[in-house]
């Protein structure tokens, strides 16, 4: 079985609509228990006080944030490489989702930055390179929006997209290798020593498991949107020809 | 039931209120243009059959 039979509408819609009432329930239950527990039932950090709370939403839309684009990517190279419509549209549906997490991940980074650091905001190599992310997905969805020709508009986009992974990854990396700057290392690390304590970790991996199936579900149904107009679209044109 | 939140209390709702907010809106916005663009592929696909086409 080849995974390249989901190019075909048809079979991805149905995949689709089998995934997901599983993908949105299963958010929906990392989400609440993932947030509740991290929200009433865990204790304030010695440093942080009760701003620890933060992390549960900052993280996984953070980590959303970057992975939407990667994803972007990978359904960019697909359209470029196989041009198959439905990965394009799979990154242009995705692109909406990513553009919120990444406002989430960097108000909610500068409501906890201001009485941690002492500051809303710093050109912090991490932070700087996700605001440079937060620009790219508002080009990549106004180019989306400008071009009329749908397939001229993925080969744009895919290229403009395979510009912005490079900040994607920069923001995913730039705390292991970029030093200088406000923002901590990496929250969640396979280093027992690095890694958060257990009374965090656990709500926090919950949360992101919570949020990540949100954007898979997101993705499926906007996804299903954005077939059902490049098929309506194809459809007049067609009404038009022969009325 | 409502945790204890200190002197962060402001930092810490506004937050959750603010992310919880943003989600709502892209979930209803979502939800708003798939039923439209779903509705109008049905009925584009009915129209396409009236003139027999499909």
């Amino acid at each position: 079985m080849s995974i390249w039979k989901y190019a075909n509408p048809v079979k991805f819609l149905a995949l689709s609509a089998r995934v997901q009432p599983f993908a949105w329930a299963a958010a929906a239950i990392g989400i609440i228990v993932g947030l509740g527990w991290g929200f009433f039932a865990t204790p304030d950090d010695f440093r942080q006080g009760s701003t620890i709370k933060i992390i549960y939403i900052h993280v996984p839309a953070a980590w959303i944030a970057i992975n939407a684009w990667i994803m972007m990517l990978i359904a960019s190279l697909i359209w470029l490489v196989r041009r198959h419509h439905v990965s394009a549209l799979a990154a242009k549906a995705a692109a909406p989702v990513g553009l919120v997490m990444t406002v989430i991940g960097l108000v909610t980074g500068a409501v906890w930055g201001q009485p941690m650091w002492g500051t809303w905001w710093a050109w912090d190599p991490r932070l700087t390179s996700f605001l440079i992310l937060f620009l790219f997905y508002l080009g990549y969805i106004a180019l989306w929006e400008a071009v009329e020709d749908p397939d001229t508009a993925a080969d744009l986009t895919s290229v403009l997209c395979l510009v912005g992974s490079v900040f994607a990854l920069m923001s995913r990396y730039a705390v292991l290798f970029w030093s200088q700057g406000l923002h901590q290392g990496a929250t969640l690390s396979l280093d027992k020593e690095e890694n958060i304590s257990d009374v965090f970790w656990q709500p926090l991996v919950l949360s992101i498991a919570g949020f990540t199936l949100l954007f898979l579900a997101l993705v499926l149904y906007r996804t299903g949107t954005e077939i059902a107009l490049r098929r309506t679209r194809a459809l007049n044109v067609r009404l038009d020809k022969t009325t | 039931m409502m945790p204890d939140l200190g002197k962060y209390a402001t930092e810490v709702l506004s937050a959750y209120g603010i992310t919880l907010g943003l989600m709502a809106v892209l979930l209803v916005l979502s939800t708003q243009r798939g039923r439209k663009a779903r509705t109008a592929l049905r009925r584009a696909e009915e129209e396409t059959a009236r003139h027999g086409k499909v």
